[in-house]
C-alpha cells in the first residue's frame, strides 16, 4: 500500500534488492539539494529549539551562571518539591484553570452566536461590513489594546465617567483582583469576537444547501432549520475548537498577563507562565522557574495528547 | 457555476413570516449595536487625540467629535525623539524579518513537501514536535544568550526565524501542486532549486503572501523577543515604547518642550501616540484581511 503511493518507488519487476546503504547513497544522490536546505534548516531547530530543551536540564540542577550549564550541581527534583510545596502553587493553578475556563465559557461560544447570527442577515453587504467592523480590533496590537483597556478602566476614565452619571462612586477596575479575569478575558472578546467567528463561517458555508431545500419541504421554519440543519453542521467544528481550547486548559500567556496586571491583583491575575517571567527573568531564579516552566509544559503536552485522543475517538477528528 | 451559499438570501420558501421579520430587525439592530460596542474604543482614542486637552480634561462621559479639533497633539508627538527612532527599529524588523522569514520557510516547507525523499518523516516529526514542545523561557533565553544574540537587533528576529505553523500552510500549498509540472521541468534538466523558485513558488503566490502577512503583523506587534533580550534603548521596537508609556505610565520626554501645562499633554500624546502607531496596520487592513480570512481557512484544514 505505502509502496504505491510512493512517488519514486521501483517499478513492479524483480529487481534485487538494495541493502540500506545503497538507497541511502541513491536517495542521497538524487535529493542531496534538498538534504542540503534540510541541514540548513534543521540547524536552526537544532539551536533554537531543541537546544533549549536540552537546556531544561537546569531545572534539575543548581543553575549559576558563573559555572554554566555544566559546572552547576545536580539537584533531582528539589525545585519541583519546593514549587508544589509553596503557596504560589495553588494560586498559580486557581488563576490558569479560572482565566481559561471563563474564556472557555465566554469567549469561545460567542463566536458561534455572532457566526449563526451574521449567518441570518439576508443582505450581504450588511454583511460583510459587519465583518469588516468586527475583524478590526484584532488588528490592533496587544500593547495598544491593553493600553485603551487600561485607559478606559482607569480612575478618571471613560467607564467612571459613565457610571458617574448613574451615581456610582468611581472604582479602580484595574487595580481590584476580583474583577482581574473578567478584564482579560472580555479585552479578549473584544479583540477576538470577529475573527473566531470566521472558522464557524467557513463552516456554515460549507454545509449542504439541499439540506435546508429539504427542511424547508418537509415544513421547518427558520429557527427549526438553524436548530436542525445548521447547528449539527458546524457541530464537528465546535467539538473540535472546545476540545483544542480544552487540551490548552493549563496554558495561559504571560504577555497579555503581564501588560494587565500590577502588584494588587497579583493574587488572581499571575499565572503560569507570567511567574516564570517574573521569577526567572526579573528575579534571576532561572533554575526554579525553568522547573515551573517544565511542569507546565508537560501537563500541557500531556492534557493535549488525551483530549486529542478522547476527539479521536468520538468524532474521528484529529490535531496529528 | 457559482456555488449555492447557505445564505438566507435564496431562502424564498414561500411568504416571509411576521415572526421571521421581527427576528431580522432584531437581528439587524443587535450587530448594528455590536458595532458600535466594538469601534467606539478605537474612535474614543481618535477623538481624544485631536481634542483640546485642558478641554478634554474637564469633559466627562462619551465622546462623539473631538473636543475643539486641534492638531496640539500631533505637533508635539513630531519631537518625541524615541518613538521615531523605535519606529525605524520597528519597520527594519519587519521588513528584514519578513525577507528572512519567508526565505527560510519557503525553502523548509519545500523540504517537508518532498514526500518521496527516505527521511522525511523524521524531518517533518523534527518540527512538528516543536509545535507542542519547547523549552521554555528560560532555556531558549540562555541559549540566545550564548550565541551572542543578546541585545542585538538580529534577537528579534532569529530565535523566530521559521515557524511551523507556516511551513505547514505552505507545505499544504506545495502538495497542491500537480506532480507532472514538476516531473516535466525535471525531464528537462531543472534542478531542485530551479523547480522550486521557478515553477513551485510562481503557483503557490496567494499563500505565500498570506504567510508573509502573518509574519509581517507578528513582527509589527511583537515585544516580547525585545522585552527578553534587548536591553538597549536604542534597539527597543515600537511596541515596547509603548508599553512603557501605555502600561507602565512613564512620562513622555518630549525635547524642547518646557511646558508648564506637562500633565495635560502627558495624557493627550498618549492617545496621539496610540493613533500614530496603529494609523499604518488600520490603513493597511482592508487590504490584507481577506488574506487573513484566507489564513485562518489554510489553517483549519488538516496539514
Amino acid at each position: 500500500m505505502n509502496k504505491l503511493l510512493t512517488r519514486n518507488s521501483a517499478p513492479a519487476i524483480d529487481l534485487p534488492k538494495k541493502t540500506f546503504r545503497q538507497r541511502v547513497v541513491t536517495d542521497f544522490r538524487k535529493h542531496w539539494v534538498v538534504y542540503a536546505i534540510a541541514l540548513l534548516c534543521l540547524s536552526y531547530y537544532f539551536v533554537f529549539r531543541y537546544a533549549p530543551m536540552g537546556g531544561l536540564a537546569i531545572a534539575f540542577k543548581n543553575y549559576r551562571p558563573a559555572r554554566g550549564l555544566w559546572g552547576s550541581k545536580w539537584v533531582g527534583f528539589k525545585w519541583f518539591e519546593q514549587f508544589f510545596s509553596s503557596y504560589y502553587f495553588p494560586r498559580l493553578l486557581r488563576n490558569t484553570l479560572t482565566i481559561n475556563l471563563m474564556s472557555l465559557l465566554i469567549g469561545s461560544t460567542l463566536p458561534i452566536f455572532l457566526a449563526l447570527l451574521l449567518n441570518e442577515v439576508r443582505s450581504s453587504a450588511y454583511k460583510r461590513t459587519v465583518q469588516t467592523v468586527t475583524y478590526m480590533p484584532h488588528f490592533v496590537s496587544l500593547v495598544v489594546a491593553c493600553g485603551i483597556v487600561l485607559d478606559i478602566l482607569s480612575y478618571d476614565g471613560l467607564f467612571n465617567q459613565i457610571l458617574s452619571l448613574f451615581g456610582v462612586q468611581p472604582i479602580l477596575f484595574s487595580n481590584v483582583p476580583e474583577y482581574f479575569p473578567w478584564i482579560y478575558v472580555f479585552s479578549d472578546v473584544w479583540q477576538n469576537l470577529g475573527y473566531n467567528s470566521i472558522v464557524y463561517l467557513a463552516a456554515l458555508s460549507s454545509i449542504n444547501v439541499e439540506l435546508f431545500d429539504a427542511a424547508a419541504i418537509d415544513g421547518c421554519n427558520r429557527f427549526q432549520r438553524v436548530w436542525h440543519v445548521t447547528i449539527p453542521g458546524i457541530l464537528p467544528t465546535i467539538i473540535l475548537l472546545l476540545l483544542m481550547k480544552v487540551g490548552s486548559m493549563m496554558s495561559v500567556g504571560y504577555e497579555k498577563i503581564i501588560l494587565l496586571y500590577n502588584d494588587a491583583v497579583l493574587e488572581r491575575a499571575d499565572v503560569f507562565s507570567s511567574f516564570v517571567y517574573r521569577y526567572g527573568m526579573l528575579g534571576g531564579n532561572y533554575s526554579y522557574s525553568a522547573a515551573v516552566d517544565l511542569f507546565n509544559n508537560v501537563v500541557n503536552i500531556l492534557l493535549l495528547v488525551i483530549f486529542n485522543g478522547v476527539s479521536r475517538k468520538i468524532s474521528d477528528i484529529s490535531l496529528w | 457555476m457559482k456555488r449555492r451559499q447557505a445564505s438566507p438570501e435564496q431562502w424564498n420558501y414561500g411568504q416571509i413570516s411576521l415572526s421571521s421579520r421581527i427576528f431580522d430587525t432584531a437581528n439587524y439592530i443587535f450587530l448594528f449595536l455590536l458595532c458600535v460596542l466594538m469601534i467606539y474604543p478605537l474612535w474614543y482614542v481618535l477623538c481624544c487625540s485631536f481634542s483640546d486637552p485642558a478641554l478634554l480634561m474637564r469633559h466627562s462621559g462619551i465622546l462623539l467629535w473631538p473636543l475643539d479639533f486641534s492638531f496640539a497633539g500631533y505637533e508635539k508627538v513630531l519631537n518625541y525623539k524615541q518613538l521615531w527612532n523605535s519606529y525605524v527599529v520597528t519597520i527594519f524588523v519587519v521588513i528584514a524579518g519578513t525577507a528572512m522569514n519567508m526565505l527560510f520557510s519557503i525553502l523548509f516547507a519545500f523540504v517537508l513537501s518532498r514526500k518521496g525523499m527516505m527521511w522525511h518523516k523524521l524531518i517533518t516529526g523534527l518540527a512538528v514536535f516543536t509545535m507542542y514542545f519547547s523549552g521554555g523561557m528560560i532555556p531558549t533565553y540562555l541559549v540566545v544568550k550564548s550565541v551572542g544574540l543578546y541585545d542585538t537587533v538580529w534577537a528579534m528576529i532569529i530565535p523566530g526565524l521559521i515557524s511551523t505553523y507556516n511551513c505547514i500552510i505552505l507545505r499544504t500549498a506545495f502538495y497542491g501542486i500537480p506532480d507532472s509540472l514538476e516531473e516535466s521541468a525535471k525531464i528537462d534538466g531543472a534542478g531542485d532549486l530551479r523547480v522550486l523558485f521557478t515553477i513551485c513558488v510562481p503557483l503557490i503566490v496567494p499563500s505565500i503572501a498570506t504567510v508573509a502577512l502573518f509574519y509581517a503583523v507578528g513582527h509589527w506587534n511583537s515585544w516580547s523577543a525585545a522585552l527578553l533580550y534587548i536591553r538597549d534603548e536604542k534597539l527597543m521596537p515600537l511596541q515596547m515604547v509603548l508599553r512603557a508609556l501605555l502600561i507602565q505610565g512613564e512620562a513622555i520626554e518630549v525635547t524642547g518642550g518646557q511646558d508648564l501645562q506637562t500633565e495635560l499633554n502627558n495624557m493627550l500624546l498618549k492617545y496621539v501616540v496610540i493613533v500614530v502607531s496603529t494609523i499604518p496596520i488600520l490603513c493597511v487592513y482592508p487590504f490584507i484581511q481577506r488574506f487573513f480570512t484566507k489564513g485562518v481557512m489554510i489553517g483549519a484544514v488538516k496539514g
